[in-house]
């Protein structure tokens, strides 16, 4: 048995970066901020590895659409283990439809058992490229997915849903998006990191990325009025009740 | 031919509440642009009956589709009908929450049709004409505001945004013809298994009370429990991310931008100093409360109410007090 996976992974700001919008209104300064390997596709590389260790044979290629500097975020999923790398290289930043459309594009022509991504990509938090991928090849899907395992030709995945869980059978090859659960992402080791410096990346032009939706316009959130401290201790507990039931009336 | 189309959710026979806030939003968007609103049930035999009640929330027309591949949830099947339906009635819209099912099923809708799509809309607006969606990126650090390049508009809605209001329309129930075969999915749920207690998810609840690092043990959780019973089912219990790292919480619990972004009526924040990645999943709260014992704590900014002091004494008070309140 083997497990081939392709592995669609993206290029993020940290969760602690502050996020400034740039002059054009539409998307976001770059300078000056930490870019990190998407935390949810670090569950999905992490899948991938786990799933061709278990199985004895098969391999794990990384895909990224993105700019230039993408190549280095593709290098940080070597470094975990996965053995090749492709980037697709974008002008711009592109939108959900027109990613999922430059993935199938490039993933059609190739052989798998796995399309694995993260459940969400921490920017955009579009959650959506995974099934949109899906659809366009053809195959099935599940999304927020805990845990999966692979056999006979089919996988069998954990979702999350409201108030407990979800069990799904696929049949391969098939896409799931990964959200935190058995996968702790393992960090890249000093030899591994040496490693993926000689592992193959290709890189090619996007193909094929026609946009569905446009950014108009990018604001901040509407800063929230100071708050007052209602006291101190649980003595201004009663107080703080007042107040929800009499001027917030929410209770 | 137009409309909006309103996806309704079910389980197990009944109509979610997330589809009542989708259906609302759906009647809004309708009487802007002048046209009607067709709110769309699947599931299996037996569906149509808990259907009727779309009417009272604006829907003018409510199309079952009943089918034995129904009695789970399938993306594919959905899909194929919901695609079929949505290209048949040329609609300008097409609604769903966004549950785990609905950021399942529109993505795929979207990509059938060979649309854009908008997840987590807090708002919905026409200008020109057209469906302009607004959206949280970055977990709430940005707002977009999106347009579609075609038709229709593929948008699912954040829970407990668009609050459900009643309005009177016929709600005429039609059968919606299904065919589909369950044979021919590459996808099928085997089992639903509920959480050891039915519990509210913290992304739909109308109260949520989170606990951090302040809780200082995993037990202590069992006081956010007592307070969110005390609320009488209409509260769930959230954590941040550092309780979840822990181990403490399960992920699914998580608030913040590695977990769920949450809008409730009212957020409280127990021990929780407000990381930004914390405040970005919790700022669009209605009413923010935080009980922390350091009175330089960031999430005391964005709160509206704070009591400073040491939550093992303020809990107990807390839940007994709103006890009685409730009572």
């Amino acid at each position: 048995m083997r497990v081939k996976s392709i592995v669609c992974v993206k290029r993020v700001p940290d969760t602690e970066a502050r996020v400034r919008i740039a002059a054009d209104g539409q998307s976001i300064e770059t300078a000056g901020v930490k870019f990190v390997l998407n935390p949810y596709d670090e569950f999905a590389v992490e899948a991938a590895l786990k799933h061709k260790e278990a199985a004895g044979a098969g391999d794990v290629t990384v895909l990224s659409v993105g700019g230039g500097e993408s190549a280095e975020t593709l290098r940080t999923a070597l470094a975990m283990g996965a053995d090749a790398a492709v980037l697709l290289k974008s002008a711009g930043p592109l939108e959900g439809l027109a990613v999922a459309r430059v993935i199938a594009e490039e993933v059609k022509g190739r052989e798998y058992d796995l399309l694995l991504f993260g459940m969400k990509a921490i920017d955009d938090d579009l959650q959506a490229v995974g099934p949109m991928v899906a659809e366009l090849l053809g195959i099935p899907a599940a999304t927020a997915v805990t845990e999966f395992s692979v056999e006979g030709g089919k996988a069998t995945a954990t979702r999350e849903i409201e108030g407990g869980s979800e069990v799904v059978e696929l049949k391969l090859p098939c896409a799931i998006t990964l959200t935190k659960g058995a996968y702790e992402p393992r960090y890249a080791s000093l030899k591994g990191i040496m490693a993926a410096k000689k592992k193959p990346l290709e890189e090619k032009p996007a193909a094929g990325g026609e946009s569905g939706v446009k950014v108009e316009k990018l604001s901040y959130p509407a800063e929230r009025s100071a708050g007052r401290i209602v006291g101190e201790g649980p003595d201004a507990v009663p107080e703080l009740l007042r107040l929800l039931r009499n001027e917030a009336k929410v209770l | 031919m137009a409309g909006i189309m309103a996806f309704a959710e079910s389980r197990d026979g009944e109509v979610r509440k997330v589809a009542h806030e989708v259906v609302t939003a759906a009647r809004k968007l309708a009487d802007a642009l002048g046209t009607e609103v067709h709110a769309v049930v699947l599931g299996p035999a037996g569906s149509a009956a808990a259907a009727g009640e779309l009417g009272g929330f604006g829907a003018d027309k409510v199309f079952v589709g009943e089918s034995d591949a129904f009695a789970h949830y399938s993306a594919e099947g959905f899909t194929t009908v919901l695609a079929a339906f949505l290209k048949e009635h040329g609609c300008d819209a097409a609604l769903f929450p966004a549950s785990a099912q609905g950021k399942d099923l529109a993505p795929r809708v979207a990509a059938r049709l060979g649309v854009g799509y908008a997840s987590e809309a807090t708002a919905l607006d026409v200008g020109g004409g057209q469906v302009v969606a607004t959206r949280p990126e970055y977990a709430g650090k940005l707002f977009a505001k999106v347009s579609f390049a075609g038709k229709p508009a593929v948008v699912s809605l954040r829970p407990n945004v668009f609050t459900p209001v009643e309005s009177a329309k016929a709600g005429e129930v039609q059968k919606l013809d299904v065919s589909v075969n369950a044979a021919d999915f590459g996808a099928v749920v085997r089992e639903i298994r509920a959480a050891a207690e039915a519990k509210l998810d913290v992304g739909e609840a109308p109260i949520v009370i989170s606990g951090g690092r302040g809780l200082q043990n995993p037990d202590n959780f069992k006081l956010l429990e007592e307070l969110a019973a005390a609320f009488g089912g209409r509260a769930a219990v959230g954590a941040s991310r550092a309780v979840v790292d822990a181990g403490w919480r399960p992920h699914g619990d998580q608030v913040g931008q590695t977990g769920k972004t949450v809008a409730p009526t009212l957020y409280f924040a127990v021990g929780i100093s407000g990381a930004i990645q914390h405040l970005a999943g919790m700022r669009t709260s209605r009413f923010i409360v935080a009980i922390n014992k350091d009175p330089e704590a960031p999430i005391f900014k964005v709160a509206d109410y704070g009591i400073v002091g040491d939550l093992f004494q303020i809990l107990p008070r807390l839940t007994e007090e709103v006890r009685k309140m409730l009572a």
